[in-house]
């Protein structure tokens, strides 16, 4: 049924659908409206047999969700920018345990400067630590992700990070679909792992590994990881059989099929930059855009096959790694090697900068580009007085 | 698409307004979009938020720099905020004002209403948001009252619901009465 709701309530009650046994969090701007419904779902008793657990910090945060998850019960947290940063060792922890907790990170930029706007700078500093990380386009697709994510969790054994843009889309009312009790419960089985912590039958997680047998754990937990491509595709396609609409998977293509320029991105800019494209397409142009649901695993394939007829590609990012550019970028630069195309990276929306269809316009149909990587909207004036001052 | 930009302080209940108006529109059948502009979270200070409506589903993520309708709850921001800008010629500015003021342009409608009096009138605190939106019915035709009220009850419950529904029909007689 069709109801007009908050990003953060549709993911509340998408998590509480999901029958979570924990939920564990600590409040940080944009998140905070996700776990403060379920906080109140969860007292109303509209969660059975949940636990709705007050921590001190995010680092408790995750760290009780660790040892919940290990002890065999669904488990779920939320978190924003610098609370992911503080929970970091713990974010290690849970993939290296192959725990299948599930968390929304409400993205968010980091500091400092102190910032409390979207931007994905939060989500790439954790793009090594061993997560499935999933990225949502619109409000619809962010609670159909997280009922996926924790199928695609449990059935790979990793954590999956749900990523969805702080305040564009935690803070966005818009119509959302929410699905029958009966319905998910269909789709998602009780969590029952044949591994847990129990005292009846006692083992040990998260030991000590030597270097003889380091390298081999790693090397099976990146297969895990690529394995992970085929079961996020799977529980994409069950999906849009039990609910009747496409959602998640591993990239979209949009567009001329034959385009000139394809633009590759991840997040609720999609839905700006398709309007741009029809607009420019219906004048003569021939643009696409690849959206990439699956940041991690990076579906290198499928990315491949997609751009590699391309003439321009143009990867628009609300991230960057200082002194060397766009990351996502150069992941996606790397996946066409070699690649006989203009290549383009674009910085954008850092910061809670509103990307605007003017913006992508002026810049997708510019005719020359004199910069591998622009920042898009960049004010020149701002940046000699800044220089100045320093 | 129909855009509708609300210029406000923190703690007069723009961003409620915003998404009260997106769920008035959903109840009318049509997609609307509702979202936040949020400047420093605190009390006071300048707040923006949007609502979209259309008949199709609204992908555009952008903020509203051309509106359809502006509505000004805090008077005080003309002049230190760029309240009109973009405001397209023939649309609407509904601002929280017992009197006329100077300011708008010409090229738009502008409705004065005392919203923050028939608020501590009817609800019994200063807060605007309910009030306006039921002017906003009767000014622009854009949706119905009785989508505001459904909306006013989707958002509030009990004696705070019926006391902001009555400051809302309050100001649609207003409005219809005195709107050219």
């Amino acid at each position: 049924m069709l109801h007009q709701i908050e990003g953060a309530q549709a993911i509340a009650h998408a998590v509480a659908m999901c029958r979570p046994k924990v939920v564990c969090a600590y409040p940080i701007t944009p998140q905070t409206h996700i776990v403060e419904k379920l906080g109140e779902m969860v007292h109303a008793g509209e969660v059975e047999n949940c636990a709705f657990i007050n921590v001190e910090s995010e680092m408790a945060a995750l760290s009780v969700a660790i040892g919940s998850q290990a002890s065999g019960v669904r488990s779920y947290t939320a978190t924003s920018s610098q609370g992911l940063l503080y929970m970091m060792e713990a974010v290690y922890n849970a993939s290296g345990m192959q725990l299948p907790i599930v968390m929304t990170l409400g993205n968010r930029t980091i500091g400092a400067p102190l910032n409390i706007w979207n931007d994905h700078s939060d989500a790439m500093s954790a793009r090594d630590a061993g997560w499935l990380m999933l990225f949502a386009e619109t409000n619809q697709e962010a609670l159909d992700l997280h009922i996926q994510a924790f199928k695609i969790a449990e059935t790979v054994g990793c954590p999956v990070m749900v990523c969805v843009d702080g305040f564009i889309l935690t803070h966005a009312y818009e119509g959302v679909d929410l699905p029958t009790q009966d319905a998910v419960d269909e789709f998602l089985p009780p969590y029952n792992p044949d591994v847990r912590l129990d005292i009846s039958n006692p083992c040990a997680m998260g030991m000590m590994v030597s270097p003889e047998y380091f390298t081999e754990v790693k090397y099976l937990a990146h297969l895990r990881q690529q394995n992970a491509l085929k079961i996020i595709d799977q529980t994409a396609k069950q999906f849009a059989q039990k609910f009747g609409r496409e959602s998640g998977g591993l990239v979209r293509y949009y567009g001329d099929p034959n385009a000139d320029t394809v633009i590759v991105a991840m997040g609720s800019v999609i839905g700006t930059v398709k309007d741009v494209i029809d607009e420019l397409n219906a004048a003569g142009g021939k643009f696409a855009i690849l959206t990439i649901v699956s940041y991690r695993p990076l579906p290198v394939e499928e990315i491949r096959a997609a751009l590699s007829n391309a003439k321009r590609v143009i990867v628009l990012e609300k991230a960057f790694a200082l002194g060397r550019g766009g990351v996502l970028a150069q992941e996606v630069e790397l996946a066409l090697m070699p690649f006989s195309g203009e290549f383009l990276s674009v910085i954008a929306g850092i910061g809670g900068r509103p990307i605007t269809r003017t913006l992508l316009r002026q810049f997708f149909t510019q005719e020359t580009y004199p910069e591998k990587t622009t920042f898009l909207g960049l004010n020149h004036k701002v940046v000699d007085i800044m220089s100045r001052m320093e | 698409m129909f855009q509708v930009r609300i210029h406000g302080r923190g703690g007069q209940g723009v961003v409620t307004a915003a998404e009260m108006l997106s769920i008035a529109a959903f109840l009318e059948g049509k997609c609307a979009q509702a979202f936040p502009s949020f400047g420093s979270e605190r009390m006071g200070a300048p707040v923006l938020a949007f609502c979209r409506i259309d008949t199709k589903q609204i992908r555009l993520r952008e903020p509203i720099a051309e509106p359809d309708v502006v509505i000004i709850q805090d008077k005080t921001l003309i002049g230190s905020s760029d309240t009109f800008g973009g405001l397209k010629s023939g649309g609407y500015a509904l601002i929280n004002s017992p009197h006329d003021m100077e300011g708008a342009p010409l090229d738009v409608s502008a409705f004065y209403i005392g919203a923050t009096e028939l608020a501590l009138q009817h609800v019994g605190r200063p807060i605007p948001n309910a009030v306006l939106l039921g002017s906003f019915a009767a000014l622009t035709n854009a949706i119905k009252i009785e989508s505001v009220i459904a909306a006013i009850n989707a958002k509030f419950s009990g004696s705070i619901a019926e006391k902001n529904i009555n400051a809302a029909n309050a100001a649609y007689q207003q409005t219809l009465e005195r709107r050219v």
